[in-house]
């Protein structure tokens, strides 16, 4: 003890500042372990920039929220008000507020792509399941953050957008309309579900979201990144120094990297913040900018984008006797199914560089679905018209969206059979850039 | 390889649907396009006093303060002068005197609020339904609309427009009783208070729009930095 605080004196001020705060927390190993000796492979592309893109995402809605949460006020009667205040009273409100709600819908484009690139590079297998499952639940968890989120302005389609999804849990059997009740503390949506919504979105999930990412980086930190090739860069290192042979320090290399990625984000984020924050309407709906009223239906309800592949295919199973539960239970299911792809995935290899036809038509049909659906649940089910009587004249856009979200939970179903019958390619011993 | 570059095509034309489809699936009316110019204060001025004249009767603009037109280039006094009539402060939204229950009791249904209709209805929307007020005996008002049928609202500017009357087979509109101003005047009077009302509904979009210019200026002279920031930093790595 008394050698090493000796040793230390001898350096410049900020070495002996930092040996002092080492010797009483592990600063300079854990920047070691995350940053400057933490070794991902070099050949990261395009779609690797979407994780760190979630996490600052994450930090401008947590920041931008902190301000919007100084001037907002959670009451039935005052919300509606108190965000317009913000957009034209407080100084740079409205510079906040487009930035959260942009924020919301660009936090889905960005996790959804990441989540596309653990399909495509099979990052959710052997060693990293846990990393998906943290993920699964980091989605899970920004949804029900996003839900409580949109009741806070409490205009027409956030109250209406509750008002069904929370009446969705009253579909479940026997316990479904006590539920329901109590998720909104009152027979209808009105002040206490706000009041209730606010302390989810401020508090509760904000932590449960950090807690997660934490997860989610400390495991992804214990087994390692994958990359495009899906290979183990850990099996061949350097004998010398013991550093992966496709392994570069994640700091500086991609910390240089990730700015570029920032850059052309924050490119797209300003444009849309500055030029179209509506975003035609689809990032914020017209007909919130009517204040909440319990008794004017609105004769459309649509939920926001990221939502609706799932409303989709909410809406496209029928009800079986007399009960809404299977539409419930499908689109719940929808979402979950991505926490069973580590164990439905039966091929040798992770990549799709080095998986045959059949993967690629399945996981193209996947992707195809998910977009339809996506379209699909932003519009009425008779926009597209009805088929003839020979069909009993139903909605073509509903019997579309039944055939996708078939197409859509076969791509789960059958996987562990096609994933096993597909033919793959050799993969390489080094990655290949 | 191949394949991933066609997906980053397809991934790219999906994140600009967006901004080329016209979301509108509701509304079958055809709506005339509204003359929106934020730049223009006179317009906006004109649209004011309009707005302060006949919609601030029965409409709130709850949201909206008086003194926020200094920023489309009317002094202080001239607000005081022209647009405080019952004895507002110039800090003051433009509130109401009529309270909603009367308001329901007298005509049906309160007055909403007008500070963000633009941005629920549209702007060509505003347009439209003030310019397509017509005659028609069977509502209570003895007024009817083509873009909002059965319209609680009377028509309180047919002094200016006159009255027009429905050709129920054609769907268009007839002049039989003209106003005080002309077809074009009456339009052009509509339009100034369309294009206050779309300032109304967001007072700081010329700011944003303008500020977004700089904003991309200076992302671009970022982007070019962290790009050749990474492009030192990586030459070595193969």
């Amino acid at each position: 003890m008394t050698d090493k605080n000796k040793t230390s004196s001898s350096g410049s001020v900020l070495d002996n500042a930092l040996n002092w705060v080492d010797e009483r927390f592990p600063l300079t190993s854990n920047i070691k372990a995350h940053l400057t000796e933490y070794y991902a492979p070099k050949n990261f592309n395009f779609w690797y920039f979407f994780g760190s893109l979630a996490l600052l995402v994450l930090v401008l809605q947590i920041l931008t929220g902190i301000f919007l949460t100084m001037h907002y006020k959670p009451d039935a009667d005052l919300a509606f008000g108190s965000v317009e205040y913000i957009m034209r009273d407080v100084p740079w409100g409205w510079l906040i507020r487009y930035m959260h709600s942009t924020g919301a819908s660009m936090f889905f484009v960005v996790v959804y792509l990441h989540m596309f690139r653990g399909l495509i590079y099979g990052s959710y297998r052997t060693p990293r399941e846990l990393i998906w499952l943290f993920g699964v639940a980091i989605f899970l968890a920004l949804m029900g953050e996003a839900f409580f989120g949109y009741l806070l302005p409490w205009g027409q389609m956030s109250y209406w957008g509750a008002q069904v999804i929370v009446n969705l849990f009253s579909a479940i059997p026997f316990i479904g309309p006590d539920v329901s009740e109590w998720l909104r503390g009152d027979y209808l949506v009105s002040d206490a579900t706000l009041n209730r919504f606010f302390a989810f979105h401020v508090i509760a999930l904000p932590f449960v979201l950090a807690g997660l990412v934490m997860a989610h980086l400390i495991a992804l930190h214990e087994v390692g990144s994958n990359n495009p090739d899906g290979i183990e860069i850990k099996k061949l290192k350097d004998k010398k120094t013991g550093i992966p042979l496709d392994g570069i320090a994640f700091h500086p290399y991609y910390t240089v990297k990730d700015l570029v990625g920032v850059s052309v984000f924050l490119i797209v984020f300003s444009a849309i913040i500055f030029f179209a924050p509506e975003m035609g309407g689809y990032f914020l709906e017209a007909n919130n900018f009517v204040p909440a009223d319990p008794l004017k239906t609105p004769a459309h309800i649509a939920p926001v984008w990221y939502f609706t592949p799932y409303y989709s295919i909410l809406r496209a199973v029928p009800p079986i006797l007399n009960s809404q539960f299977p539409g419930v239970a499908a689109m719940g299911l929808s979402v979950v199914a991505f926490a069973f792809l580590p164990w439905l995935d039966k091929s040798p290899v992770k990549s799709i560089r080095y998986r045959g036809a059949l993967y690629k038509k399945w996981l193209a049909a996947f992707v195809v679905s998910f977009l339809v659906l996506g379209y699909l649940g932003t519009v009425p089910s008779n926009v597209w018209g009805q088929f003839g009587a020979w069909l009993g004249g139903a909605d073509r856009a509903t019997v579309v969206a039944r055939i996708f979200t078939v197409i859509y939970f076969l791509f789960f179903i059958l996987m562990p059979w096609y994933s096993k019958k597909d033919k793959t390619k050799p993969v390489p011993e080094r990655v290949t850039g | 390889m191949k394949a991933i570059d066609s997906m980053k095509k397809i991934l790219l034309a999906v994140l600009l649907v967006p901004f080329f489809s016209v979301a509108n699936a509701s509304e079958e009316v055809h709506l005339d396009k509204a003359p929106i110019d934020a730049s223009n204060y006179q317009s906006l001025q004109r649209g004011a006093r309009t707005f302060v004249n006949y919609c601030l009767n029965c409409h709130s603009a709850n949201y909206m303060r008086y003194n926020r037109l200094l920023e489309i280039g009317l002094t202080e006094k001239q607000i005081k002068e022209n647009l405080l009539l019952a004895g507002e402060k110039v800090g003051d939204t433009m509130k109401v005197a009529m309270n909603k229950k009367d308001a329901a009791k007298w005509l049906g249904a309160a007055p909403p609020d007008l500070s963000v209709e633009v941005r629920a209805r549209g702007a060509d929307w505003v347009y439209t339904y003030m310019r397509g007020f017509y005659r028609d005996s069977t509502r209570p008002t003895g007024w009817n609309n083509t873009v909002f049928d059965k319209v609680g609202m009377p028509h309180v500017l047919y002094e200016l427009q006159g009255e027009q009357v429905l050709d129920h087979e054609t769907h268009e509109l007839k002049l039989v009783k003209p106003g005080t101003l002309s077809e074009e005047q009456y339009d052009a009077f509509v339009g100034d208070l369309t294009n206050f009302m779309a300032y109304m509904a967001e007072p700081a979009k010329q700011q944003r729009n303008q500020l977004g210019w700089f904003v991309l200026l200076f992302l671009g002279l970022l982007l070019v930095l962290t790009y050749k920031l990474k492009k030192a930093y990586w030459k070595d790595i193969h």
